[in-house]
């Protein structure tokens, strides 16, 4: 049979950079491919080449057999290939049916929108694929998953038989991706071929029918999800073996280096973020703070950190009262904070590394001499900063926002745990990193922790929190409702608890601590 | 005090790369200093083309000449255009002939006469300079100040009054002070916008304009009112200022280049050195281009916003000072040609930063002054001017336009346009 898509050596080179390196590659109708590879691995400039946003270099692309030559989406969509973006391409303030229909439109006389076939046509396709939506809902009531349907029903809708999934799990909640992965199943058994690309393995493993890993441009192998295992393809990914797991030894933590008592947030609609937490950070421990986005914990982070103004109770750091401390002074006392969205707070993306590098410290001695800056001083401190925490960048000059998501987030771990901090708030620090940064970046926060620094992590990846915390709170609506030590928490418990089951309500794992319940 | 070479050259390549604000993947500094300013460069290049044409496609006398025969049309075609541009070489920047022989004869007067073009360019150049530096440097603090004419206003009314109504001053004394009364005077209307921005969030483009006409009609009442010359019989304008208040000139009439524009060289190097080498001009610029890393990083947004649209106002009140001290010397309606709206396109023509100011005042200096010449030689309206000043900034918006004529590659990313972008709050 022939494949439903070939790329025969397809090649991109980018100034200074092969981006594609010969890739070949075979779609069967009716399966799944999984194109694994790290951020920058040129997975994401192969996909765009086959949706027409790139011109390859040299290679040929083959639908069914027949050459076809993609010079812009127009022609992908043509050809029946369809790409479901990382970041979604609908009008917010459209209905389901006119996102659907842009571009696409049918029309009754004389030029008018003919909304009731269109919808029609949509209720059909969310039926025959089971993708659930309301075809007259505002794209903007939606939540993020079923945004994602609606996005693949566009697809369909222009009767795509190729569809291209970019990173598509990245926005999802942990059960909006196991949704997903029934909807592409469900996909290619009515005969659709999918290509998944991801860097995620657990996800690949779960879903692909086959697996292409591609490294530097160029693909190192082939293989299935029967044959290969988290480590063996975090291995080829990465070009050598990785630990997935940080090793960290049991220490007693030391004083308490901060502490927060009855602390409440509401945000400018006075609504109430943050309900009454209480709890304390210790010298040598690292809290992870779990729960499902949205539950209060990026309010927690402003509230450390000076960035959003607290209503009510009491915070502490080193002893001083820092409740309604500004955010310079709170980092003068030794905290840092690696912020949830590096992009939007955490770097200036057109300004060079090495200013990225000092953004919290540039005004003081010794990169600055009263009001004058002493670049000399910053661009010397950068390259020390660069070679210690293995940035890949060109040179100190160079913009961040042209380095990948890796290395920018290297950039803010370089500045903030390079300080001599002794309390770190971290959220999220891995978001949307593979695996090779993130091994990293866990290293290096597990090291300052065994310094005896106090860090709190907050993140909602279960996994990450599971694997470097010594205590675990557990945030639900603003509160949190429970602290569990490391020791007694497993996967299936803490997950119970950021579904907002309290603890009095469940059997503990260990069963050494069962709590009575009377109903 | 040790390797001062080396530091000198870090530092240069840090400006470096400031002044071209374009990602360089390698260590390509010289590279990706051309990417930056080739767009400027032939959009001059294909603005003087694209005004060539329209010389030669409005000249009566060519027509004439078509009808004679095919050739004589053609002739006539390349002939108009190279009158009007020997006219507009020649009136901007002098006669190279008449120089030599000037140089040659020693004769002091025939030099200065001259070389009069040139200067002349430079003395138009100046308000520009300041004016295009008030733009710049709001646009790095990622404020759109549109109020620099009503700003230019302001500041050209506090300098003539600090210039006629005290006496007795040195001139070492009363120039600066008139002059820094004027930037006081800018800053001022500045602030009234920068403190609607930073407290209620009123966009800063609405309220300049809008504080652009409060000056106009302001201005006019003060000078047919409170500054009204005695004996100007209702006309609008103010006494003269006292000698002691004016910028000195380098030579004697005719000719009026002054010290203005080496005060605009010297304010250009000072804003420069503000944005690019301290701490409060690195201030401005995390504030201007993401507010929430700034926020994160500590700064306070509110007072920097409002410091940024100060001194941005200030710049625009050195302009207007600067006409009324060193050419005007009394201040009447006609004080700015647009001054203050042109100065936009010099930032972004300039890409933001003082130097590329300087340079795109100096152009637009200098296509202003030729143009008044060629419209006496050839009698080509000194409008065309204004049309290639047009294409210019066009190309230099639409550098999509340039690329396609001369098929470059694109670079990565557009610096300039997102900076203007972002001005309507999409960097918010």
């Amino acid at each position: 049979m022939t494949p439903i898509l070939q790329l025969k050596g397809i090649t991109k080179r980018f100034p200074g950079v092969l981006a594609n390196d010969h890739i070949d590659l075979t779609l069967n109708q009716g399966e799944i491919l999984a194109l694994l590879g790290e951020n920058g691995a040129g997975k994401t400039t192969l996909m765009n080449i086959l949706y027409g946003l790139y011109q390859p270099d040299e290679g040929e692309i083959l639908v069914k057999g027949q050459p076809i030559k993609v010079s812009s989406p127009t022609d992908a969509i043509n050809a029946g290939i369809g790409m479901v973006h990382q970041h979604f391409m609908l009008i917010p303030v459209f209905t389901v049916t006119e996102n659907v229909m842009l571009g696409d439109e049918s029309l009754k006389v004389a030029g008018f929108l003919d909304r009731p076939t269109a919808a029609k046509k949509i209720k059909e396709i969310s039926e025959q694929y089971s993708l659930e939506v309301n075809p007259d809902e505002y794209v903007r009531d939606l939540p993020v998953g079923v945004q994602q349907r609606v996005e693949i029903i566009k697809l369909l809708y222009r009767e795509a038989e190729i569809l291209i999934f970019d990173e598509p799990t990245a926005v999802l909640t942990p059960h909006e991706a196991n949704e997903l992965f029934d909807i592409m199943r469900g996909l290619v058994k009515k005969g659709k071929s999918i290509i998944f690309i991801t860097h995620k393995l657990r996800e690949v493993l779960e879903v692909a029918d086959r697996i292409m890993v591609i490294r530097r441009g160029a693909v190192v192998g082939e293989t299935t999800p029967a044959e290969a295992d988290m480590k063996k393809l975090a291995s080829m990914m990465v070009g050598r073996e990785v630990q997935l797991v940080v090793s960290k030894v049991h220490k007693e933590p030391g004083p308490v280096v901060a502490a927060v008592q009855d602390l409440v947030v509401a945000d400018a609609t006075n609504q109430i973020m943050i309900d009454q937490i209480s709890f304390d950070v210790r010298a040598g421990e690292i809290v992870g703070v779990a729960g499902v986005q949205g539950n209060g914990q990026t309010e927690l982070v402003e509230a450390l950190t000076g960035l959003v103004k607290i209503t009510s109770g009491k915070v502490t750091l080193l002893g001083e009262d820092i409740t309604h401390a500004t955010p310079r002074h709170i980092t003068k006392l030794g905290s840092a904070h690696v912020p949830e969205d590096r992009q939007r707070d955490g770097l200036v993306l057109p300004f060079p590394v090495a200013e990225n590098l000092v953004l919290c410290t540039y005004h003081n001695s010794p990169f600055a001499k009263g009001v004058i800056l002493q670049y000399d001083k910053i661009v010397s401190t950068a390259e020390e900063l660069i070679k210690d925490f293995d940035i890949r960048t060109p040179n100190a000059y160079t913009q961040v926002g042209s380095l990948s998501g890796g290395n920018q987030q290297k950039v803010i771990i370089a500045r903030e745990l390079s300080r001599p901090i002794k309390f770190l708030v971290a959220s999220q620090p891995t978001r949307g990193l593979d695996v090779g940064s993130i091994e990293y970046i866990h290293k290096r926060i597990v090291q300052k922790r065994d310094e005896g620094c106090a860090i709190l992590l907050v993140s909602p990846e279960l996994d990450e929190i599971l694997e470097l915390s010594d205590r675990i709170a557990v945030m639900f609506r603003g509160k949190i409702i429970a602290i569990v030590p490391s020791e007694d928490a497993t996967k299936e418990y803490i997950g119970l608890l950021m579904a907002g089951i309290t603890p009095e309500t469940i059997e503990k794992p260990t069963g050494k601590t069962v709590v009575e319940t009377t109903f | 005090m040790k390797k001062p070479d080396l530091e000198k050259q870090d530092a240069g390549k840090v400006v470096l790369q400031e002044l071209t604000d374009s990602p360089s993947k390698k260590n390509h500094e010289k590279k990706s200093f051309w990417m930056s300013i080739r767009i400027p460069i032939l959009a001059i290049v294909t603005g003087l083309v694209f005004g060539a044409f329209l010389i030669g496609v409005t000249s009566t006398r060519m027509y004439a000449a078509f009808g004679t025969s095919f050739g004589a049309g053609i002739a006539e075609f390349f002939k108009e255009i190279a009158t009007a541009y020997t006219a507009l070489f020649q009136g901007s920047i002098g006669n190279p002939s008449a120089m030599i022989s000037a140089l040659q004869s020693g004769n002091q007067v025939a030099i200065r006469e001259a070389f009069n073009p040139f200067l002349e360019s430079l003395v138009q150049s100046t308000p520009y300079i300041f004016a295009g530096l008030a733009v710049a440097l709001g646009f790095r603090a990622g404020l759109f100040n549109i109020g620099v004419e009503g700003q230019l206003f302001i500041g050209a009314a506090a300098a003539t009054y600090v210039g006629y109504s005290i006496t007795g001053l040195p001139q070492y004394i009363h120039m600066p002070l008139a002059f820094l009364a004027g930037a006081l005077g800018g800053a001022l209307w500045g602030f009234v916008p920068g403190i609607l921005k930073a407290t209620t969030g009123g966009h800063e483009v609405i309220n300049t304009i809008m504080m652009n006409w409060i000056a106009f009609r302001f201005t006019e009442w003060l000078l047919s009112g409170p500054m009204n010359r005695p004996g100007a019989g209702g006309m609008p304008i103010s006494p003269l200022i006292q000698p002691s208040a004016e910028i000195p000139k380098f030579f004697q009439s005719p000719i009026r280049f002054n010290l203005g524009f080496f005060i605009a060289l010297f304010v250009a190097c000072l804003v420069w050195w503000l944005l690019f080498k301290t701490t409060w001009g690195l201030n401005l610029r995390l504030v201007g281009t993401n507010p929430r890393a700034a926020k994160y990083a500590g700064l306070n947004i509110i007072s920097i916003t409002v410091i940024g649209m100060v001194l941005s106002g200030a710049l625009a009140g050195m302009a207007g000072a600067n006409q009324i001290l060193a050419l005007n010397h009394s201040m009447a309606l006609g004080l700015s040609s647009g001054y203050g709206y042109d100065s936009i396109a010099l930032a972004l023509l300039g890409n933001n930063h003082p130097l590329g100011v300087v340079l795109a005042s100096i152009l637009f200096g200098t296509l202003r002054n030729g143009a008044t010449k060629m419209m006496v030689v050839s009698q080509i309206p000194i409008d065309i001017i204004s049309i290639v000043q047009a294409f210019i900034v066009m190309f230099v918006a639409a550098p999509a336009i340039i690329r396609a004529i001369y098929r470059l590659r694109k670079p990565e990313k557009e610096e300039a346009t997102a900076v203007f972008l972002s001005g309507w709050g999409g960097g918010k």
